[in-house]
């Protein structure tokens, strides 16, 4: 999706400022400090990702946001309204899609989204009709009258994000919405959230652990580690922050690696250039203007290169380059921390 | 919206969950006979002791009638808690509280649905009884008061299982500490026996107990209105246990974060 700077003209819609929130240990384990003084601003109209690995507090900040966890210090603005002293006001501007499924199993799918709309205040009328556009939007019609317990998990997961949207909510706040989804669910899910997003101009909040989610819906991302936002930018912003794209050349056998590598560092613009078993890896400022000059010397080198790529740098170097850990190390850590603690 | 509409809605939900389940509303209708015909078997020879309750115009069933009707109120009503739980645990709490849901109306709807429930069980328990052989001389009058009482004892147990569902959030701490209160209250009272004939402290007790009260309530109705200060002093008495147990579940809710 396309970053769209004027969007972001509508004023702030989400509006945080050192957040913190600490979970008292239960039976002798230790405190869990899930927010650590957190920073974020999200523009009215825009999509926001909020990036970090399990245990970071991306669900905490998004259960902060939508009243359901009071902080322990600082302030958290919605939709211009403030969610310790006027959360009914904040829970009329926002939908509320939980990391786990809301929807209740012993209802079938329309009466789950007729009620969720009438408690949002919608006639009796409206919510049937409501509910009847948005089952068939997310198409699942056919399973309308059926209870949600005999749905799929795919099904299930459009629904709860149907839930969220019945009351054409100004903030949506999506927490995780395509974990455990198959890959087909999951593309026609972001395809559903980019549209809201550009259509209805919603302003949402989307925290995720994959990489690739954050890159194709978010306007901006915050990577979150620890309770803390640590960066903020747009995709690209973040990435061009990196310095470059990265290069890399296989040679056909290792002896000539060393020649390679030599020939490589003689070649302006590349830097960061180093040996991986029979893969020369470097970043340049253009990979696309450097690869060419970078063949050539290694040519001049008598070396024989086998394939050659560039990539543009991930978010995941991005993480890596400001956590000093990469999202799948971290998510071991926590996953770790979280055994201990349990 | 009002925080009626709200009620209406939520308890509408709760009663098509219910009755989605048949297994539930055939055991909620058997159960109650099933006390009836046992209870009314085995101590079927008590009215001959002297200074039983009413003489020998009355029989054990129509003496026991309104005890299993309260009895089959309270055993219901008290797992009015795990529907909070399970919500809870569904994440489907979550989703109301984050909407601009009343947590009045959250509660209330849990305290109407059993109500609901306790009176339709009230009916078929007196229908059954009659059925059986059982008059009742309060008529259609002395029904009506009795399904009054019924439903303020719902609300009343309702309320709590609420508040301890709020506080616990564990389904096995709801069913224990539900357990505990359940049968003292039960036979700390005139349900199945005339307390005039039981030690003095049975009857000083039941005197404090909110569930007495209620059996209490029905039994006079039922017989026709032999005592009115007592029925209506009863019915005030269930009224302010109702409202301070829906407060105290009330905060319990605003505890929740």
């Amino acid at each position: 999706m396309s970053v769209t700077t004027d969007r972001s003209g509508g004023g702030v819609a989400i509006d945080v400022a050192g957040l913190t929130k600490t979970y008292r240990g239960s039976r002798g384990a230790p405190a869990v400090r899930a927010l650590d003084g957190l920073d974020l601003r999200v523009g009215a109209g825009t999509v926001l990702g909020l990036l970090g690995p399990n245990g970071a507090g991306k669900s905490t900040t998004v259960r902060v946001l939508a009243t359901l966890t009071r902080p322990d210090s600082g302030t958290a603005v919605v939709a211009g309204h403030d969610v310790s002293r006027e959360p009914a006001a904040v829970r009329r501007a926002i939908g509320y899609v939980a990391q786990r499924p809301v929807t209740d199993p012993m209802g079938t799918g329309r009466e789950n989204l007729v009620l969720a709309a009438r408690l949002q205040g919608l006639g009796a009328r409206a919510a049937a009709a409501r509910a009847d556009e948005l089952l068939e939007r997310f198409g699942v019609a056919d399973a309308a009258h059926r209870l949600v317990r005999t749905w799929s998990g795919g099904m299930a997961r459009k629904l709860d994000v149907a839930m969220g949207l019945v009351h054409r909510p100004q903030v949506l706040f999506l927490d995780e919405p395509t974990t455990g989804l198959d890959p087909d669910s999951r593309a026609a899910l972001w395809a559903e959230i980019a549209r809201l997003a550009s259509v209805e101009r919603m302003t949402v909040l989307l925290t995720t652990h994959y990489l690739d989610e954050a890159d194709r819906l978010a306007d901006r991302v915050v990577i979150v580690d620890r309770g803390r936002s640590v960066v903020t930018g747009t995709p690209d912003e973040l990435k061009d922050a990196l310095h470059g794209d990265g290069l890399t050349v296989e040679v056909a056998d290792e002896a000539a690696l060393a020649r390679a590598v030599e020939a490589a560092r003689r070649v302006p613009g590349v830097v960061e250039v180093r040996p991986d078993g029979r893969v020369l890896r470097a970043r340049a400022a253009s990979g696309a203007g450097t690869l060419p000059a970078l063949l050539a010397a290694l040519d001049a080198a008598a070396v024989e290169v086998r394939t050659a790529g560039l990539s543009r740098p991930s978010l995941d170097d991005v993480y890596l380059r400001h956590t000093g850990r990469s999202l799948d190390a971290a998510e071991s850590d926590a996953a770790r921390a979280a055994g201990v603690a349990a | 919206m009002s925080a009626l509409t709200q009620t209406a809605l939520l308890t509408a939900r709760q009663a098509r969950q219910g009755m989605r389940i048949p297994v539930f509303m055939v055991m909620n209708l058997v159960q109650p006979m099933i006390w009836l015909l046992l209870f009314g078997q085995l101590f079927r020879t008590v009215v001959e002791i002297p200074g039983f309750a009413g003489g020998s115009d009355v029989s054990y069933l129509e003496f026991l009638t309104p005890g299993v009707v309260m009895m089959t109120a309270m055993g219901g009503a008290a797992w009015a808690g795990t529907t909070f739980i399970q919500d809870s645990d569904r994440g489907v709490m979550d989703r109301f509280l984050a909407a601009p849901t009343s947590r009045g109306a959250l509660l209330s709807s849990t305290m109407a649905w059993y109500a609901v429930l306790g009176s339709v069980q009230a009916l078929v328990v007196v229908g059954v009884a009659w059925l059986c052989g059982a008059r009742f001389p309060g008529g259609w009058g002395g029904v009506l008061v009795t399904l009054v009482a019924t439903a303020l004892l719902s609300c009343l147990v309702a309320a709590f299982s609420g508040a301890v569902a709020l506080v616990t959030r564990q389904q096995e701490a709801l069913i224990g500490v539900s357990q505990l209160l359940i049968l003292p209250l039960m036979f700390l009272s005139s349900a199945v026996m005339d307390t005039a004939l039981a030690p003095s402290w049975i009857a000083t007790a039941a005197r404090f107990n909110p569930f007495d009260w209620a059996v209490v309530v029905a039994r006079d109705a039922l017989a026709g209105f032999t005592d009115p200060g007592l029925v209506w002093s009863r019915l005030a008495l269930l009224v302010v246990a109702v409202l301070a147990l829906a407060a105290l579940a009330l905060s319990a809710f605003r505890r929740r974060d």
